[in-house]
């Protein structure tokens, strides 16, 4: 028993290993959470992830073309769209597309002027309330970090798994299953209340599968066909369907919320390589150094 | 305490002083001499004492609510536009406060309850300004912890709290659930037949 | 334990610094020549690796507060400019945000090292009682931490948090405004917090130092919890320590490093990247995971106690679960230290540790059915390990045979082996 002095270092880092795993607990269940979100095969997922440059450019024009009509992203800056590891557009684009949007500056002539790469993407509404007044009373989130403001929360123990296998992606998972659970018709698998009376859809919402609740304010925003893709260089052209624009859609928000991914993982790999290879030559030392003296 | 310790010490020279001055004096003298620099011992750290209480409170009262708080801590509100069954939230220093049109249903309901129903025992009519009955004002946050009770839901026809499941009845009366008292009613009163000056 | 310098000045300049301020020699006797038993397990480089998380996040913290701005209308945003803009912000942020977590598994680890190993028994009861109040502070330092990016969780958690306060007798909604500032959470809360938040981990690090030296005067406990006889039971620190604890340092760094770089979000809460808003409440206000074990034994008192309420019931049991790891030295009694030698110790200790874990799910989970339950077990059980398990077995239990020395358990277990 006296062999507890002498824990085996495997057997420790296994032990913290499942300590860290285990004490970091998950999100609390939503309340009246939706139906189950699938997850989607993203090209930014995982350790080695990376966004799809054209991807966040096709998922840019439909931000642009449909959701940037009602929602705001005031902490995104028309430069960051040049800039690397986003969509990564040409400076001349990004000018030319920044000079198609006036802004506010008390300094210019008639008090607005025309956009800089410098400038903040500019809001559709003045304030909060000109937004609700516009939207039947719901507030139209703010996009600039809102694929990290939702989550899909796992069961145990997948959960667990995601702490080995960094599983970041339940916001755009979100997005996705959000944009293709809307149904015409208040379907039969719709809760009925705790007295057994059926679901009731408030007017002015919409029934969707995933929404919290199921009632949202926001009427379907994309159906097959409303944005048109150019074709790529290469002749190959994407598929125009409510699928494939919520995937780019739901990938250009993560971008968005987490625009320096791909520079953080790169570092990443460096910086536990370094430290692998810094850990076994400690070992050795350490080793060593004990060698003569017995404990 | 370092304060303290100098005045005291400084207190106990001079006393030495004044008392070689007197070492010819009977041993009565000196014993009255001893209580006299007891007492002067006593006075001093008193003394110190108070002035150092005088310097800390001003330090800790300024963590108190400031004048600007203070300034927003009544406010007017005009409840005519809220329609029959209808509810507005405002905002009253830095509190959410329901403001409920309730139905004469609801009314009923509320004025009905046995008081031996009640975890915490008040009447409707304590809760509402007389002839102003289908007015409920109360400050939104849950009384167990703080969170903002859903309106029209819950088991008895009022607010439902999501975050740890109290249920308050159409008098904002806690009836299940953690919560220990009703949804406090905040010092109002009715102007005007519409008006209503809150705090 | 104190004649053990070897220190001889090396030069004039040595000699004449020694005479007048001896630094050098200080650090002689302390850092490098100060005796440690040769038995000490990988457990006991936690205590280096706290050192270490306390550095990386006064660091990360000094550089944050450079670019954040304390003010309700632009603590959100200016955490995001960090994030977005700042030079390396992203990591520097996640780097405080994750180190704040790491900073809690390291030092419930040394504390259940310290509850198994009997470190706190006589003479360390003040050695033990300086760390618990490190504890303390540092739930301290990081509650008013959360509050500073000013999301959603951070606001809520805030005001359930100080209306704990309100559960005090007639005075307790006076001590919730003059702790807020206000009559609910807003801007002046979270100025005094920012202030609070940057002066108390300088203050940890002053009681650190006190907790090294109360270390210092009877030097370490050891894995069979015998005291040092000689020299032949003890190494000195420098290499032997230094080196097991640099290498403890950089294999926790690993784990660390992982969260930053590839799940800097995954130890938080969306929520929180919703800005604060005082009329949406979230749908379930979850502490941070290091606070969810006091914050489900403070849930679990929701029944009346004689003329205690059960809101004052469940502050003064969440109170009581901290404030009773300071009487922990006078509760077990038991001569032997080392839970190794101790048979029945060992189990109710597994069971408490699997307690504590159990508490820790709870407080994430709904207060609703079984839940509700199974929290008034656990709760249960915490405070009757200490109360009654601790002081019991104390007197009934019979502990193995010890060894007479640290180098004869050393000699010995060679020998199995």
């Amino acid at each position: 028993m006296i062999g507890a002095s002498n824990m085996n270092i495997r057997k420790l880092i296994i032990t913290a290993a499942a300590l860290a795993a285990g004490l970091a607990m998950a999100p609390a269940q939503a309340a009246g959470g939706g139906a189950h979100v699938e997850r989607q095969s993203w090209s930014f997922g995982g350790i080695f992830g990376t966004y799809d440059t054209n991807q966040l450019q096709r998922g840019f024009q439909v931000f642009r073309e449909v959701c940037s009509s009602c929602h705001s992203a005031h902490l995104i800056s028309f430069r960051n769209l040049m800039e690397e590891g986003g969509p990564e557009f040409s400076e001349a684009q990004v000018r030319a597309l920044a000079l198609e949007y006036e802004v506010a500056d008390i300094t210019a002539e008639s008090g607005r002027r025309p956009a800089v790469p410098a400038d903040r993407w500019p809001s559709p509404f003045a304030n909060d309330q000109e937004a609700r007044d516009a939207n039947g009373g719901a507030l139209p989130p703010d996009f600039s970090v809102l694929a990290k403001a939702r989550g899909v929360t796992d069961p145990f123990p997948t959960w667990i798994f995601n702490y080995f296998t960094g599983y970041q992606e339940g916001g755009p998972d979100y997005i996705h299953a959000l944009l293709n659970g809307y149904h015409e018709e208040v379907p039969e698998t719709a809760p009925h209340s705790a007295d057994g009376t059926p679901f009731q859809l408030p007017e002015g919402k919409h029934y969707n599968d995933y929404f919290p609740g199921h009632a949202i304010g926001m009427a379907p925003p994309l159906a097959d066909g409303v944005v048109s893709y150019a074709e790529s260089e290469d002749g190959q052209s994407v598929p125009q369907t409510l699928e494939q624009y919520s995937t780019d859609v739901a990938a250009f928000m993560m971008w968005m919320a987490e625009p320096h991914l791909v520079s953080r993982k790169q570092t990443g790999f460096a910086v536990l390589i370094f430290l692998v290879l810094f850990a076994g030559l400690m070992y050795g030392t350490k080793r060593k150094i004990w060698a003569g003296i017995e404990h | 305490m370092s304060i303290l310790l100098m005045v005291s010490r400084a207190g106990a020279g001079s006393v030495i002083c004044a008392s070689y001055g007197e070492t010819d004096l009977s041993t009565q003298a000196e014993h009255s001499s001893t209580n006299r620099r007891d007492f002067l011992f006593v006075a001093t750290g008193a003394v110190g004492a108070v002035g150092a209480a005088a310097v800390v409170w001003p330090l800790i009262n300024q963590l108190n609510p400031d004048a600007s708080t203070l300034a927003l801590a009544s406010i007017q509100y005009d409840v005519g536009p809220i329609a029959e069954g209808q509810s507005v939230t405002i905002m009253w220093r830095g509190l959410p406060v329901f403001v409920r049109h309730r139905t004469p249903k609801e009314i009923e309901e509320a004025q009905a309850v046995p008081m031996s129903d009640l975890k915490d025992p008040e009447t409707d009519e304590a809760r509402t300004k007389p002839g102003h009955e289908q007015w409920l004002i109360m400050i939104a946050n849950c009384t167990h912890l703080g969170c903002i009770p859903v309106g029209e839901s819950g088991d008895f026809d009022g607010w439902f709290c999501p975050c740890h499941g109290s249920h308050y009845d159409s008098a904002g009366r806690i009836r299940r659930g953690p919560a220990p008292k009703n949804l406090v009613v905040p010092p109002y009163e009715f102007l005007s037949d519409t008006l209503v000056q809150i705090g | 334990m104190s004649e053990h310098s070897t220190y001889v000045p090396g030069n004039a300049v040595e000699k004449w610094l020694d005479d007048r301020l001896p630094v050098v020699r200080f650090a002689k006797e302390h850092l490098m020549d100060f005796p440690t038993p040769k038995n000490l397990n990988y457990w006991w480089t936690f205590g280096a690796i706290l050192v270490m998380c306390l550095g990386v996040q006064i660091v990360t913290g000094i550089i944050l507060a450079m670019h954040y701005t304390p003010n309700v209308a632009m603590a959100f945003d200016s955490v995001e400019h960090i994030r977005r803009d700042v030079n390396g912000g992203r990591i520097i942020q996640a780097t405080h945000a994750v180190g704040a977590s790491m900073f809690f598994i390291a030092l419930y680890i040394h504390m259940f090292r310290g509850l198994f190993y009997g470190s706190y028994k006589a003479p360390r009861e003040i050695l033990w009682i300086l760390g618990v109040v490190i504890f303390l502070l540092t739930t301290a330092t990081a509650f008013m931490g959360y509050i500073l990016p000013w999301g959603q969780m951070s606001f809520w958690g805030a005001t359930v948090i100080s209306n704990i306060f309100t559960a005090i007798p007639l005075v307790g909604e006076n001590i919730k405004q003059l702790v807020l500032g206000g009559f609910a959470v807003g801007n002046p809360t979270l100025n005094r917090f920012f202030s609070l938040h940057y002066l108390l981990p300088f203050i940890i690090a002053a009681v650190v130092a006190l907790h090294i030296w109360a270390l210092h005067v009877p030097g370490n406990n050891n894995p069979v919890g015998v005291e040092v006889k000689d020299s032949r039971d003890t190494v000195p620190f420098h290499p032997y320590y230094t080196m097991k604890d640099l290498y403890g340092m950089v294999l926790f760094m690993i784990p660390f490093a992982w969260f930053v770089f590839f799940a800097p979000d995954i130890l938080g809460h969306p929520d929180n990247y919703v800005m604060a808003n005082a009329q949406v409440t979230p749908a379930h206000i979850v502490p941070e995971w290091y606070l969810l074990p006091f914050y489900t034994i403070l849930r679990a008192i929701d029944f009346n106690i004689l003329f205690i309420d059960s809101k004052l019931g469940g502050v003064i049991a969440m109170g009581g679960a901290m404030l009773m790891l300071l009487i922990v030295p006078w509760l077990d009694t038991s001569k032997v230290r080392s839970g190794v030698f101790r048979p029945m110790f060992k189990w109710f200790f597994a069971l408490f540790a699997i307690n504590f874990v159990g508490l820790m799910y709870l407080g994430a989970q709904p207060a609703e059915g079984i839940y509700t339950v199974m929290a008034k077990v656990c709760t249960a059980y915490y405070f009757i390990y200490f109360l009654v398990i601790l002081p019991v077995l104390s007197r009934i239990e019979t502990p193995k045979p010890l060894p007479t020395s640290i180098s004869e358990s050393v000699l010995g277990k060679n020998a199995h082996a």
